[in-house]
């Protein structure tokens, strides 16, 4: 029987002596119960064995003074101190997806908290600059499995339980649905949105909860994702990877990311990259001159050229020539500042340029990471700005060192930002690219975060959303879903709050990933080809790793290991038709099937044909509609709620929230790969005086009811505890 | 077996045959010698054998192979050696290595907030399962040096709640809680110095403090924060104080910075100003009036206090309970809450069993709170950009 005060009291009266433990176990397993027991002393001893079975209950029994009927109160609320020792918890098996800054974190956190079935992939070695915050590496482990390293040192101080790690990409085919139905829950420390998607996926197909997090800084965020209870990791947009429109990076830059775009994705591939790619800065500068031939011969080294020579002529022609071809179109300085051409004479003088570099300490050949311009110029400091000299000389240096040390890679190479050599000529590049445009420059340091995408990350963050992880975790085994959150770590205390939890959102219906909503397609049906089709959209947007493309009954794209060699011939031949001459023609009005079999996922497209597209804004030449990505608008934008709600979750918005939603909204960035997924924060004072309106959504309505319950702003308990299920209900009878 | 010690800071090594607190003990074999350098400078030492010893300095562009014969000479000629690398190459910059290691996290915070923290000593009392997380956090972090007292032996509490702490009851016995957690501290980071100091904790002098940037302790009666609290204020340098702890599902940190000033950012990109905060001591935070404190002051505060009589009250040492206690922690409850004349309904009663019976760590959540004191310590560096725990 339920007591008085909501408190779940429990009263057992006049146990029999064939009482039996099984009874009182479960109900143990019960979390918060408060239990009153009215017994006779014959029970006690089988109760207190019961309790002793179950170490959280390990209780003494005082008797009272009647000698028949002993009152007392067991169980206070469940002490999660001692849940190591749940069953729900011991029997759990466990999939960690990633052994980086999050997962060596989690991975102690949850040999600690009592799990002792836990499997761990990731297909990354260690690197130096990981051992800030990756404590499970030292060193001597650089160049090692992060899985397996991450699993012996953990067993060092766990040795009995078990950890199974796998030194694999996640994507791999073996890592399947069925491989997956194992778990119980998957815990994601992942830091790219891809990989995200293709768990998110499997999770659903094999109905094991998920559990997403992700860091940057001091911005942190877990969520859970239970297959029908709440969304799904693709219920809402993601920021993509940000892209620049094409002539911003070949004429007119305006930042220095757009010089670091320009040297690394332009100069650098065409210089050192597959000279069979396409390349913008050959595009351009053929434009320009008018003469294809020449262009093409520029970045050419010419037989008996020496490598000064050769320098000089690439750095002359993109930083001069170029420039005064640009400056030659005066409609577009009109409103620009106009950049200023500079050639290598005016910068570096000759004797200079013989003196360049001391190439005995540059590195040795064997050990191409080790050739380093900035040794051989003798700078020190990753973190100087250098001058536009200095840049120069690393230019020279950097171009010198690769045709002297490197030169078999060069027509291979690919910007890595784990290359001293590349990120030091992609640096130096930039930088007299940005001096020749009037933005200011910036040191070694800053443009190899710019240039390599690196996300910052501090060890305190990772700590702390493993923990709230593994709390998840634990209300995910003991199906408690009334106390799922999602949580935020924010930067500045904000409602006297670091960590600030939020209620799951419902799944959206339109999701195309959870749900079977068709998608649109823009394309030119006439002009595209399957393959622009296979890149742009299905791997680049879909993120699918083995897709298949149907057309009604007949096949038009398969990628698999299983195909004779009449499949793939026809396949690659497909990938090179447009879409309209297929054998089985894609016009506008076609839907086409685009499946994963791996990730068992399925998702209809359906086909318009459409012929003129933006340049600037829709530069893959197509538009995909219905799929929950961030639009490309202005910034205010962001804090529209995301597809599916009405107007009334703005009208619910009061000015605080507002303000606050700014570091909500902040945290993305690839790491954590869900921005404009902005939460209310909780506060109930909007909902007591906003009722929803009539039209809106029906799980928009219920979202936000739920999100509000959460804290209710007045004097009430603030508290975050674990236990707010005593909380909740009181607070949604006050709501009432 | 060579006879010597090495000490002093960051910046000035002095080599002396009788030193008074050698960071080698003074009989010392080769191989801890060669262990210790390495420990002491985060350069490769390498001994081959008895006599030759080569000394690479890679991240400095020199590579010297160094042959002698004495053993003796070995160490002096080493200790200047390295000396004088050291000084010539720290100045006030960061080194190439640090750089490489930390670049994430200067990535968040700058250079300048990373030299200071590589300045910050830190005392550290009581090795709980948040203070490990602490600890861990601050040396990977790249603090200059921790500081670790606790001369408990290991119990099951600690092994279940400390991942510092091995379980082979082999490696563990005969060490203290200290000892076992600076030995896998010392692992996590070769260029932050951790060490061990042996004494009882009330009897430390106020002097004993002055060498720390950063107190903070753990698992001790308020009585003895007090104290400890009182002698840090008394220096004429400032040093911080905090304390931490945490129970089941809940944990509390308490921050003593006394007067600290911070740069306050203006609204909407206008001028930056000065701002002073002024700290309360922890007996000053523990004894305000309850129902003068503000409204939405967290019930864990009020129950922790609660907690904290009945244990003064009864003489026992923190985290020391049973369900037993259940009825007279309650009824201390209702005789506080009617002394300051505020409704018993001010301390949950489920909050208080909750801290009574599942008085043992959560590790979680001694990850969560771990990592929070850790900002602490980093905001307090550097204060423009994040927020301070008052």
């Amino acid at each position: 029987r339920t007591g008085a005060n909501n408190s779940h009291r429990l009263f057992c009266s006049s146990l029999s002596p064939e009482f039996d433990s099984s009874i009182p176990l479960s109900l143990f397993h019960l979390p918060f119960l408060r239990l009153l027991f009215c017994l006779q002393t014959t029970s006690v001893n089988q109760l207190e064995q019961t309790c002793n079975f179950f170490p959280p209950l390990s209780l003494s029994f005082s008797t009272s003074s009647t000698p028949s009927v002993t009152l007392f109160r067991v169980s206070t609320p469940f002490p999660m101190a001692s849940l190591q020792q749940s069953p729900a918890i011991k029997g759990a098996k466990v999939l960690m997806v990633g052994a980086g800054g999050i997962g060596c974190e989690l991975l102690k956190t949850l040999a600690l908290s009592g799990f002792e079935d836990i499997h761990i992939i990731d297909m990354d070695t260690i690197e130096v600059s990981n051992l800030n915050r990756q404590f499970l590496f030292r060193q001597k482990h650089v160049g090692q499995s992060k899985a397996k390293v991450a699993r012996d040192a953990v067993l060092r101080f766990r040795p009995h339980i078990s950890i199974s790690s796998y030194h694999a990409n996640v994507k791999d085919s073996n890592f399947n649905v069925d491989f997956f139905k194992q778990f119980n829950v998957v815990l994601n420390g992942l830091d790219n949105l891809d990989a995200r998607r293709h768990v998110n996926r499997l999770c659903l197909a094999a109905e094991v909860p998920l559990v997403e997090s992700g860091t940057t800084g001091f911005l942190g965020q877990v969520s859970v994702h239970v297959k029908g209870r709440t969304d799904c990791y693709e219920c809402n947009p993601k920021p993509s990877p940000k892209t620049y429109p094409v002539c911003t990076i070949t004429s007119t830059p305006s930042k220095f990311v757009h010089c670091i775009v320009w040297a690394k994705e332009l100069l650098f591939a065409k210089l050192f990259g597959d000279k069979n790619q396409d390349n913008d800065l050959n595009v351009r500068s053929s434009d320009s001159t008018g003469s294809s031939e020449q262009a093409e011969d520029v970045f050419e080294r010419k037989a008996n050229e020496s490598i000064e020579q050769y320098g000089r002529r690439i750095y002359d022609h993109v930083f001069g020539y170029n420039i005064e071809q640009a400056l030659s179109n005066e409609e577009t300085w009109k409103s620009r500042n106009k950049p200023r051409p500079i050639y290598s004479r005016d910068v570096i003088s000759a004797e200079l340029m013989q003196q360049n570099g001391n190439s005995d300490k540059a590195g040795s050949a064997g050990d191409p990471l080790s050739v380093s311009a900035m040794a051989s110029l003798g700078l020190k400091n990753p973190q100087d700005l250098w001058s536009l000299k200095d840049n120069s000389r690393v230019f020279f240096e950097a171009l010198k060192l690769f045709f002297g040390k490197r030169e078999k890679e060069i027509g291979s190479l690919c910007f890595d930002k784990d290359d001293p050599l590349a990120v030091e000529f992609v640096t130096a590049a930039a930088n007299i690219r940005a001096a020749s445009f009037g933005i200011p420059l910036h040191s070694l340091f800053e443009a190899k975060g710019i240039a390599g995408n690196i996300v910052h990350a501090v060890a305190t963050t990772n700590a702390i959303v493993a923990g709230l992880i593994v709390i998840e975790a634990i209300k995910v085994l003991q199906k408690d879903f009334d106390s799922y959150r999602m949580s935020y770590c924010l930067e500045h205390v904000t409602q006297k709050m670091l960590i600030m939890p939020v209620q799951p959102f419902e799944p959206n219906k339109s999701c195309c990933v959870c749900s079977e909503t068709p998608l649109t397609l823009e394309i030119d049906t006439n002009h595209s080809k399957l393959r622009d089709f296979v890149e742009k959209i299905v791997k680049a947007k879909l993120s699918m790793t083995s897709p298949l493309i149907m057309h009604g009954s007949s096949l038009l794209y398969e990628v698999g290991d299983d195909l004779d060699d009449a499949m793939i011939a026809n396949y690659s031949a497909n990938l090179e038709k447009v879409l309209s001459s297929l054998p089985s023609p894609v016009t506008s009005g076609t839907m086409l099937t685009v499946e994963d079999l791996q990730q068992e996922f399925t998702c209809n497209i359906n086909i318009k044909h459409r012929e003129e597209f933006d340049e600037e804004n829709e530069p893959d030449g197509m538009v995909l509609h219905g799929w929950t990505q961030v639009p490309t608008k202005p910034k205010d934008d962001d804090d529209k709620p995301p597809t599916g709600n009405g107007d009334s979750s703005k009208t619910s918005q009061t000015e605080t929230v507002e303000a606050e939603a700014e570091v909500v909204v902040k945290i993305n960035i690839e790491e954590i790969g869900a921005s404009g997924n902005k939460r209310k924060a909780p506060d109930s004072r909007d909902i007591s005086t906003d009722p929803p309106s009539n039209d809106v959504n029906e799980a928009t309505a219920a979202n936000h009811k739920k999100v509000h319950k959460i804290d209710d702003g007045d004097d009430e308990e603030e508290l975050v505890m674990l236990d707010h299920w005593d909380i909740d209900t009181n607070k949604k009878q006050k709501l009432r | 077996k060579p006879s010597f010690g090495l000490y002093g800071t960051r910046k000035t090594f002095l080599f002396s045959s009788d030193s008074s607190k050698p960071i080698l003990p003074c009989s010392s074999t080769l191989s801890e010698v060669g262990a210790g350098l390495q420990r002491e400078f985060g350069f490769p030492v390498v001994w081959f054998g008895r006599c030759v010893i080569q000394v690479q300095f890679t991240d400095s562009g020199i590579s010297r192979v160094l042959g002698f014969s004495s053993l003796l000479l070995n160490c002096l000629l080493i200790v200047n050696l390295v000396t004088r690398v050291r000084l010539e190459m720290e100045g006030e910059q960061l080194t190439e290595q640090e750089t490489a290691l930390y670049d994430r996290q200067i990535r968040v915070w700058g250079a300048d907030a990373q030299r200071r923290l590589s300045k910050s000593h830190i005392f550290v009392y009581g090795m709980k399962g948040t203070v490990a997380e602490f600890c861990k956090n601050i040396v990977l972090a790249g603090v200059g040096s921790v500081t670790l007292m606790d001369d408990r032996a290991v119990t099951n509490e600690a092994l279940a709640s400390n991942f510092l702490i091995p379980p082979e009851e082999k490696v563990y016995s005969g060490k203290t809680l200290a000892e076992l957690c600076c030995d896998s501290l010392k692992e996590f980071n070769p260029m932050v110095h951790v060490s061990v100091e042996k004494a009882e904790l009330v009897t430390l002098g106020q002097q004993f403090f002055e060498k720390f940037d950063v107190v903070v302790i753990s698992s001790c009666p308020p009585a003895t924060k007090i104290l400890i609290n009182e002698k840090c204020r008394k220096l004429s340098k400032r040093v911080a104080f905090y304390t931490v702890e945490c129970r089941d599902s809940c944990g509390e940190i308490f921050v003593d910075l006394q007067n600290y000033k911070y740069m306050k950012k203006g609204k909407a990109d206008g001028p930056a100003s000065e701002c002073e905060l002024r700290y309360s001591s922890f007996q000053e935070a523990t004894s305000a009036p309850w129902g003068r404190l503000q409204r939405r002051t967290s019930k864990l505060y009020f129950a922790m206090r609660v907690i904290e009589s009945f244990e003064e009250a009864n003489g026992r040492n923190p985290g020391v309970f049973s369900v037993e206690d259940v009825p007279a922690v309650l009824q201390l409850k209702r005789k506080l809450c009617e002394a300051q004349s505020v409704s018993e309904s001010f301390v949950p009663d489920t909050l208080l069993e909750r801290l009574v019976i599942g008085s043992i760590e959560f590790p979680p959540v001694c990850a969560i709170i771990g990592g929070i004191l850790g900002q602490v310590h980093l905001f307090a560096l550097i204060p423009l950009k994040f927020y301070t725990i008052n």
